[in-house]
């Protein structure tokens, strides 16, 4: 049995102090209630405890002041737990632009976590510290939570989807990772480490770990092998649009809406093809459904993501 | 008029006529409240006994007394029992059945034919359930969540959902039964604004089950149809969504939380009364509230789903949405402590439970201020804080709320007293032994323990430790109230009609335990509900 007994996870990451705080802060509002509530009720009733067996209770029915009043400091404290809460979660759904981005996915019971350089792990996450790290998030079976409370970080594993969640480690150490979305019989068991270290340190690393490309280079492999290039090609004589510049970009679909193309816009259109059809091209793309992994995914999401618009040259703008 | 105030000078509706098929074939709603009581008893001994397996299997960090796959069937089935099979007939069921008739003058319910038709699904529903746990189990946590349900479970996920499915209709009956009732029933001046507290809380209850249990009819339907014929719905490999399993599941099972907990407020509001000897303060602001937390309730489901890739602006407003459910249930709690101000305070039984109500309510619902706030929620959803948050207001409100109804309404409903003083000490046990259980729950939440978890790092074990203590001292609390409480229907002191002095037509117009037909002349009502300033009580 140990002999320390914390009250918090270790504080290790950028939001983890303001995170404690907004608990805190909650903390010290409903003690204060709590307590007032309790006193109240115990000062009434030992005060005005029954005297005799036949008395009764002053004929008072209420106070339309006090029931204004206890209607509106409530809601006015809420609104403000509301609010703070707001921005810190808009934080937390946030990533910095400049963030390195880490693949990580899900499956019973494992998390299998691929660099950008192309370093694989197995339940174990190295990160440098002071940098921020952005995360997305796959699933290959059920779902899954990637929670890291020492960050004060968590994100759902859907499959069929990519999430993301991002942090910023301050403390270099050894934190827990847990699998916080219940997932069958190992589900205590789908835990795993997340190792800071100075970038130094994570470089060397990263130089002695085994490297088997990087995602970005397996990503330009798929799409070759699976034979994307034939239809997406760089120009528009393709069969299928130009991937150029698609991520991030707004794109007119055949019935007339306009999405915006994100990760889970490239997922469907890859695994689900007929899902949203681009303006001006015909529904002929076969589903890639059951012939690329939930690592696949990722990796041609990130190739495609490298794909920069061509340089406007001549009449021919996009 | 007077009542007759002895047991043995009258028939009640408890003696004839006497035999089983007279109780299995009755349409007395007080006879179906009992047999709603000794079956929820049965169901909350069963899930009592899962929950008493999980908390030894914590008692150390590694998985040393089951196996994963039986503790992941031990919190999936404490839970279905505990909520489909206790929690959500409890009060209405029970107390709510023997009451509403009376408490409007009536002689029983709109449909009494229907109200026993409910008992039965509600049976057929629990031995399916039972089926379930003997044949297979079931792993899914009471959620149900997709594609684990659909896709990856071995266990006997269909019948499990069919029961909840079958448990599901009776409940809707018989919130259609009570709405009837209060709209149709009640006696000549028994106005709206008259009504006692507790059935405003039963129909705004009861509005939660004919809107909402339908939803989870159909959400458990698509489970089983694409568990068993593989019927595109949740399954994201041919274009299904997980998450709107998830979406469609909380519609109603957020609702069904203000299902189990509502009529426990209704039942505090009427015990606060009685103990004070007073009008509620407020009688409008709470009767209000209860339809303002019905209303809210269905509009808060995507609180459960701030992690699950949900929109980020749906967040928002679910976030904003869930703090204003807040203000209601603040405005109650104030109003009952303000009615103990000047009142009459007695220190008999039923004060104990109602205290002790009040006290693990407030923690229950200030630590869901917690989990609404969005960027909290991150860290705590789905540790052991959102575990001790909910058990407060399920366990610790609506269980204490449903313990204090049942003492105080046992004389009317069995005609005997039971032992004050083992009253006492049981709803003191339960106090201790509960904050004791669920306390450090907290602390386990924030610390990052993950729920369901079959093992753990030794750095919770402290505080699991504490949690276990606490669970037995629990325990001992409620095995100790079933027994004095069984006892006294043997040995207990023949009850009068109005043990506690109390307002209210079940106390003044009918004796203890009632006529089947409640009363013996019509009921005409003159004055509000808890007139105790304006007209004499007569006690005993």
């Amino acid at each position: 049995m140990p002999t320390h007994f914390p009250l918090f996870p270790p504080t290790a990451s950028t939001v983890a102090v303001e995170m404690d705080l907004l608990y805190l802060f909650i903390v010290a509002i409903c003690a204060f209630f709590a307590i007032l509530v309790v006193a109240v009720i115990t000062y009434f009733t030992l005060k005005y405890r029954r005297r005799s067996p036949d008395a009764v209770g002053a004929d008072i029915h209420g106070s339309l002041a006090l029931e204004l009043t206890w209607t509106f400091i409530p809601f006015v404290l809420a609104m403000v737990m509301f609010g703070w809460g707001a921005s810190l979660f808009f934080r937390l759904a946030s990533p910095p632009a400049n963030a390195m981005e880490l693949f990580v996915v899900g499956k019973q019971w494992m998390w299998k976590v691929q660099h950008p350089e192309g370093v694989r792990e197995i339940n174990e996450m190295h990160v440098p510290v002071g940098r921020p790290v952005r995360v997305s998030i796959g699933s290959e079976d059920v779902l899954h939570d990637y929670f890291i409370p020492a960050f004060r970080v968590k994100m759902d594993a859907v499959p069929g989807k990519v999430t993301t969640l991002w942090f910023e480690a301050t403390q270099v150490g050894t934190y827990h990772i847990f699998c916080a979305e219940y997932c069958g019989t190992k589900h205590s068991g789908m835990i795993g480490q997340v190792i800071v270290m100075s970038p130094q340190d994570y470089e060397a690393w990263l130089a002695g770990g085994k490297s088997t490309g990087t995602a970005v280079e397996n990503g330009e492999r798929l799409f070759t092998d699976l034979s994307c290039v034939t239809c997406h090609k760089p120009d528009s004589s393709g069969r299928g649009p130009s991937l150029l510049g698609v991520f991030g970009s707004t794109v007119s679909l055949a019935d007339g809406r306009k999405v915006v193309a994100d990760e889970n816009y490239l997922r469907e259109s890859i695994m689900n093809s007929q899902a949203k059809i681009v303006a001006g091209y015909q529904g002929i793309m076969p589903t890639f459904q059951g012939m690329v992994t939930e690592e696949n995914l990722l990796q041609l999401i990130a190739y495609i993501k490298t794909l920069k618009p061509a340089a406007p040259a001549g009449g021919q703008g996009k | 008029m007077t009542i007759a105030p002895r047991l043995e000078d009258r028939k009640s509706y408890l003696d004839a006529p006497h035999g089983i098929a007279s109780w299995l074939l009755t349409k007395d709603h007080k006879r179906i409240a009992m047999l709603y009581l000794i079956s929820i008893t049965i169901f909350f001994a069963i899930g009592g006994l899962f929950a008493l397996g999980i908390r030894l299997e914590l008692l150390t960090p590694k998985g040393d007394l089951v196996s994963g796959d039986t503790y992941n069937k031990m919190f999936t089935l404490h839970g279905v029992v505990m909520i489909f099979f206790f929690l959500i007939p409890s009060i209405p069921a029970t107390l709510g059945n023997f009451l509403i008739p009376i408490m409007v003058g009536a002689k029983d319910l709109a449909f009494p034919r229907i109200n026993l038709l409910s008992w039965y699904l509600y049976i057929i529903g629990g031995i399916m359930a039972l089926v379930a746990v003997a044949g297979g189990g079931l792993d899914t946590g009471w959620t149900f969540y997709t594609p684990y349900s659909t896709q990856a479970s071995q266990t006997s996920v269909t019948l499990a959902a069919m029961a909840a499915f079958t448990a599901g209709f009776s409940s809707i009956l018989t919130g259609f039964n009570f709405i009837v009732t209060v709209h149709r029933m009640r006696a000549p001046g028994m106005t709206w604004f008259r009504l006692p507290l507790f059935v405003w809380a039963q129909y705004a209850t009861s509005l939660v089950m004919i809107l909402g249990t339908p939803v989870i009819a159909i959400t458990l339907t698509l489970v089983m149809v694409e568990r068993s014929l593989h019927f595109p719905v949740f399954d994201p490999k041919i274009g299904g969504d997980p998450v709107l399993f998830q979406h469609l599941f909380w519609f109603y099972s957020h609702p069904a939380v203000y299902i189990m907990i509502l009529p426990g407020m209704g039942v505090v509001s009427e015990l606060v009364a009685s103990v004070a000897r007073k009008q509620i303060f407020g009688y409008a602001f709470v009767a209000f509230s209860s339809l303002a937390i019905a209303i809210l309730g269905f509009l808060v489901w995507g609180h459960h789903l701030f992690v699950s890739s949900q929109s980020i602006y749906a967040g928002l407003v679910f976030s904003i949405i869930t703090m204003l459910v807040a203000v209601p249930s603040a405005v109650k709690t104030f109003n009952w402590a303000a009615t103990m101000y000047k009142g009459a305070v007695t220190w008999e039984s039923p004060t104990f439970w109602v205290i002790g109500f009040m006290g693990l309510f407030l923690i229950g619902g200030l630590t869901g201020l917690f989990l609404a706030t969005l960027g909290l929620d991150i860290h705590l959803t789905d540790t052991y804080f959102v575990v001790a948050h909910f058990h407060y207001i399920m366990v610790g409100g609506a269980i204490m709320a449903f313990l204090g109804g049942l003492h105080f309404w046992w004389p009317k409903m069995t005609g005997r007293m039971y032992s004050e003083p083992f009253a006492k000490a049981s709803a003191i046990l339960v106090f201790v032994g509960f904050n004791l259980t669920f306390g450090p729950q907290f602390l386990l939440g924030y610390l990052g323990m993950p729920r369901r978890y079959h093992e753990y790092p030794p750095e919770f074990a402290v505080l699991n430790v504490l949690s276990t203590a606490g669970a037995t001292i629990l325990g001992l609390g409620y095995g100790l109230c079933l027994i004095y409480l069984l006892w006294s229907l043997k040995k207990g002191a023949i009850a009068p009609a109005n043990p506690w002095g109390a307002k209210g037509l079940e106390w003044e117009k009918t004796q203890s335990p009632p006529t089947t037909f409640n009363f013996d002349e019509e009921v005409i009502v003159t004055e509000p509900a808890y007139n105790y300033a304006g007209s004499k009580v007569h006690h005993g």
